[in-house]
């Protein structure tokens, strides 16, 4: 079930490759099916259509992207592949950000 | 004489670092470190409430072109935690500056020294500005100066206890012996235990509790200020020594009979 985009930086869904059969077999599941997927969130499951670029799924929760930073399954997402990264069931995805300490 | 903290580099004018944690709000915060004078603020890194993310953020109070973030591996108990959490805050572009504490026991919050050290050496690796949280030890301090640390901050008692400046003579220690700025970190409680640590000569005092739950934060932010200011510039003076008996202030000679 795991596919895993390139890194772009160049926003949702260009990572798309029209002219890969895998890909292209891949985008009619999610279209004609509804596939959802599982990810892991700050310690929750919760589940989201598939199909979801770390851009999108920070959009969908109302979260700047510009003040958090991104793990996926232990390795950070640098901001400019925000839109280039897509989730994949069994993700494990924490977003922190600066609070108030000593 | 231009008289500053020298960090990696960068120079501050204030010797006073101060902690962004435990106020009633944003806009308390950002006036209690105004009225500080700090120019180097810690931050701790945390998750984010996903279920309820609040629209505002610490760094729309703070911002990080006037203020150096400091963030903080608060409630990391092992090296891999501390340097998980310092890579995430780094990624956050605020800058390579750590505040390196490996905890070892949460009644105490002393620090575990095995843990931090090993941290400090795959963090200053990596390129981070490392300060380190460290007990008052001569020892400790050394060997992670010789690490590449860029300063040591010995506790002057357990983080939040107010207690001052227990151990006065392992900070000289630290002191006579260090290359690097010694920062007293943790336990300070009133304006007088920064003034203490500044007039002992450490290069600087770094507080949170102590402001942010006095009754009054704006006022006591203020009174740190001072206190800091006040024990540096005694330092700088050089006290009179300690003498059991008087001598007189005034002439002895002209006195009337």
């Amino acid at each position: 079930m795991r596919v895993k985009a390139p890194i772009q930086p160049s926003g949702r869904g260009a990572n798309l490759k029209p002219y890969s059969l895998a890909t292209f077999g891949w985008s009619l599941w999610i279209r004609f099916f509804l596939v959802t997927v599982k990810i892991k969130i700050n310690g929750e499951e919760k589940e989201f259509a598939a199909g979801l670029s770390v851009d999108g799924l920070l959009g969908h929760l109302q979260i700047r992207p510009g003040r958090v930073v991104v793990e996926l399954n232990r390795e950070i997402v640098s901001r400019d592949a925000f839109g280039g990264t897509m989730l994949a069931e069994g993700d494990t995805l924490e977003i922190v950000h600066f609070v108030g300490g000593g | 004489m231009e008289d500053v903290l020298q960090l990696a580099g960068t120079k501050y004018r204030s010797r006073l670092i101060v902690g962004t944690g435990k106020y009633k709000d944003f806009e308390e915060t950002r006036r209690a470190i105004e009225v500080s004078g700090a120019e180097i603020v810690t931050v701790a890194v945390r998750r984010v409430n996903i279920t309820d993310p609040n629209k505002e953020n610490l760094l729309d109070y703070l911002d990080p072109k006037k203020y150096t973030i400091l963030p903080n591996t608060a409630g990391c108990y092992t090296a891999e935690d501390a340097v998980r959490t310092c890579r995430l805050a780094r990624e956050a572009g605020v800058g390579k500056l750590v505040k390196l504490e490996v905890i070892g026991d949460d009644k105490t919050l002393f620090p575990d020294i095995p843990a931090t050290l090993e941290a400090a050496k795959i963090l200053v690796n990596e390129g981070f500005v490392v300060l380190p949280y460290i007990n008052d030890d001569p020892i400790t301090a050394k060997k992670l100066e010789n690490i590449g640390c860029a300063a040591v901050m010995p506790l002057a008692a357990p983080i939040g206890s107010g207690l001052g400046i227990r151990n006065p003579y392992n900070i000289r220690i630290i002191l006579e012996h260090a290359t690097v700025p010694v920062i007293v970190d943790a336990g300070v409680g009133t304006a007088s235990d920064a003034a203490i640590a500044m007039e002992m000569g450490c290069h600087g005092v770094l507080m949170n509790t102590a402001i942010a739950s006095a009754k009054d934060p704006i006022l006591m932010a203020e009174a740190m200020r001072l206190g800091v200011e006040a024990g540096r510039k005694a330092y700088l003076a050089g006290r009179i020594p300690k003498k059991l008996y008087a001598t007189a202030s005034s002439p002895l000679d002209g006195i009337l009979n």
